[in-house]
C-alpha cells in the first residue's frame, strides 16, 4: 500500500484492510509517536466537513507531521476559478501526501491520476469515504473481537447514506446477515444488495425497528433528512419511528453496540448516551487511530 | 409474402462501390448509428432501411456508407449503441471483409457520464469507462463509480 493512494473502500483486499486495523490497534495503545517528522500533508477541503478535518489534521499532529491546506473553497484560489488539477499539481510540490474532500465524485480518483503524491480519499460527494469505512471496521472489529459472523442492523436512510453503502459492501467479505431497518421509501438500492446477493449472504428488510434490537450484534444508526422526500407528510409519518431511546434497550444482547456516523441530531436520544451500548463518541475517536495507521501505511513508515 | 418482401431484399442487396455496409442493426438503433457517427453531416452518398426483416433478430437496420471506412474508435461506437451489428467492407462491389462487432473492455473519451454530479462533467477530464455487459452495454465511470446505461447514454 506504500505510496499508493485510498480511494474507494474496493480498491483494498480484505488483508489489506486487516494491516490498517492492526496498525490502528497499535496508534490505540500508542497514539504520541513522531514518525512524520519532516513530513508535511495537506489538507484540501473544497467543501467544509469540520470533523473529518480536525481527526486528520489530529492524526497529523500527534505523529509531528505538519499541516498545510484549507477548510474550505471559498477562502481559497479555486474561487477564482483555478481548476482541481492545477491545485493538486500545486499542492504536490508542498506536501508528501494530499488528503482531499471535494463535492464531486469522482474528484479524488481523478487527483490521483494527476498527481505526483499519495491521495487519500475524506470524501467525494455521495460517492466514497473510506477512512469512515475503515474506522467502522475497526469499531465493530474492536467491540465484536470479529468480523464475521455478526447480525448487522442499518437504521435510517439506506437509500442516500454513503456510509452504509459503503459499509454493507466492505462487510459482505465477512460472513454477516444484513437487517435492514428504513421508512419504503428509503431502502437500500439495489445495485447494494446486489453485492450481498453475490456473496450468498442473508439479508432481511424492515420498518420496525424494534424488531431488530434484540437479535443485533451491531446497530449502525443513521439520519433520516427531510430533504429525502417529495412530500413532507410521508416525512411526518416516519420522522419518530427511527428513534433509538433508553426504553427501547432493554432487552439486547449482552455484547450489542451502537454506532453513528456523526453528528447526529435526535435519532438516537441523549438518554442513551451513558448505557454501555452506546459506543458512537468512542467510534469517532478511532477515526484518529484509524487515520493515523492509513498514513504511516500509505507513506511507508 | 415473398412477392412483398421482393423490394426489401433488393434494398437490402442493392450493391455500392467502395465502402462500408453496417448491417444487422438492432432496428430502433439505426439513427442512433448514424447520429454517433455523424454521418448526418456526411458529404457522400448514404442509404439506409429500418424495420427490415431479419431470420435473426427480428426487425432490423442496415446503413451502407460509400467511400468510407470505419475507424476502431468509431467501431467501439457503433459496437456501443448497436453490439449485434456486421461490418461488410466493400472494394470493388466485392466483399473484402466481414466481421462482427466487439465492445472493448474499456471505454474512453467518447461517452458521456450519466452522473451530473460526476467530476468529468465538471472539469476538463476524459471521460473513462469499465465495460460491466457487453450485451446490454452497462458501463461503470472510473472517477464516480456510477453506472450508465445503454437507454440514457450519450455521447461527446
Ligand atoms: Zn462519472
Amino acid at each position: 500500500m506504500k505510496n499508493r493512494s485510498l480511494i474507494s473502500i474496493d480498491d483494498f483486499t480484505k488483508e489489506e484492510y486487516f494491516s490498517v486495523l492492526d496498525a490502528a490497534e497499535q496508534f490505540e495503545r500508542k497514539p504520541v509517536q513522531n514518525i512524520l517528522d519532516g513530513k508535511v500533508v495537506a489538507t484540501l477541503f473544497f467543501e467544509p466537513s469540520t470533523r473529518t478535518r480536525l481527526s486528520f489534521e489530529s492524526a497529523v499532529n500527534y505523529l509531528g507531521g505538519k499541516v498545510i491546506g484549507f477548510s474550505d473553497a471559498s477562502s481559497s484560489s479555486v474561487k477564482k476559478g483555478e481548476s482541481l488539477k492545477d491545485t493538486i499539481l500545486t499542492v504536490c510540490n508542498y506536501s508528501d501526501l494530499i488528503v482531499l474532500r471535494h463535492p464531486r465524485e469522482g474528484s479524488a480518483r481523478y487527483a490521483s491520476e494527476v498527481g505526483t503524491v499519495p491521495i487519500v480519499n475524506a470524501g467525494d460527494g455521495a460517492n466514497q469515504h473510506p477512512t469512515q469505512c475503515l474506522l467502522d471496521l475497526y469499531s465493530i472489529r474492536k467491540t465484536q473481537g470479529k468480523l464475521d459472523n455478526l447480525d448487522i442492523a442499518f437504521v435510517g436512510d439506506l437509500k442516500y447514506g454513503r456510509t452504509v453503502h459503503s459499509l454493507v459492501i466492505a462487510m459482505t467479505n465477512f460472513n454477516c446477515r444484513f437487517h435492514l431497518v428504513s421508512p419504503p421509501e428509503l431502502k437500500l438500492p439495489s445495485s447494494v444488495k446486489m453485492h450481498i446477493k453475490e456473496k450468498n449472504l442473508e439479508y432481511y428488510q424492515y420498518t420496525d425497528l424494534s424488531e431488530v434490537i434484540p437479535m443485533a450484534d451491531i446497530i449502525y444508526m443513521t439520519r433520516i433528512q427531510k430533504e429525502r422526500f417529495s412530500d413532507p407528510i410521508d416525512y411526518e409519518k416516519v420522522k419518530n419511528a427511527y428513534i433509538l431511546n433508553r426504553s427501547l434497550l432493554g432487552n439486547t444482547k449482552p455484547n450489542m453496540k451502537i454506532l453513528h456516523p456523526l453528528p447526529r441530531v435526535n435519532e438516537i436520544n441523549e438518554d442513551v448516551d451513558d448505557l454501555p451500548q452506546a459506543y458512537y463518541f468512542q467510534q469517532a475517536l478511532n477515526g484518529l487511530y484509524v487515520r493515523q495507521a492509513i498514513l504511516k501505511i500509505i507513506l511507508g513508515l | 409474402m415473398e412477392q412483398d418482401k421482393k423490394p426489401v431484399k433488393e434494398f437490402v442487396v442493392s450493391a455500392i462501390e467502395n465502402g462500408t455496409v453496417i448491417d444487422h442493426i438492432p432496428a430502433q438503433s439505426v439513427f442512433q448509428v448514424i447520429h454517433i457517427l455523424n454521418l448526418d453531416k456526411y458529404g457522400n452518398q448514404i442509404l439506409f432501411g429500418t424495420n427490415l426483416d431479419s431470420n435473426k433478430y427480428g426487425k432490423k437496420g442496415i446503413i451502407k456508407v460509400t467511400n468510407k471506412y470505419f475507424k476502431p474508435v468509431e467501431i467501439n461506437k457503433i459496437a456501443l449503441v448497436a453490439p449485434t451489428a456486421t461490418l461488410i467492407i466493400i472494394k470493388d462491389f466485392r466483399v473484402i471483409e466481414k466481421k462482427k462487432v466487439e465492445i472493448p473492455d474499456t471505454i474512453e473519451t467518447f461517452v458521456q457520464c450519466v452522473n451530473p454530479n460526476c467530476i468529468t462533467n465538471h472539469e476538463d477530464v476524459p471521460t473513462k469507462f469499465k465495460v460491466l455487459d457487453k450485451v446490454d452495454s452497462r458501463l461503470k465511470c472510473t472517477y464516480c463509480e456510477k453506472i450508465t446505461e445503454k437507454k440514457n447514454m450519450t455521447f461527446r
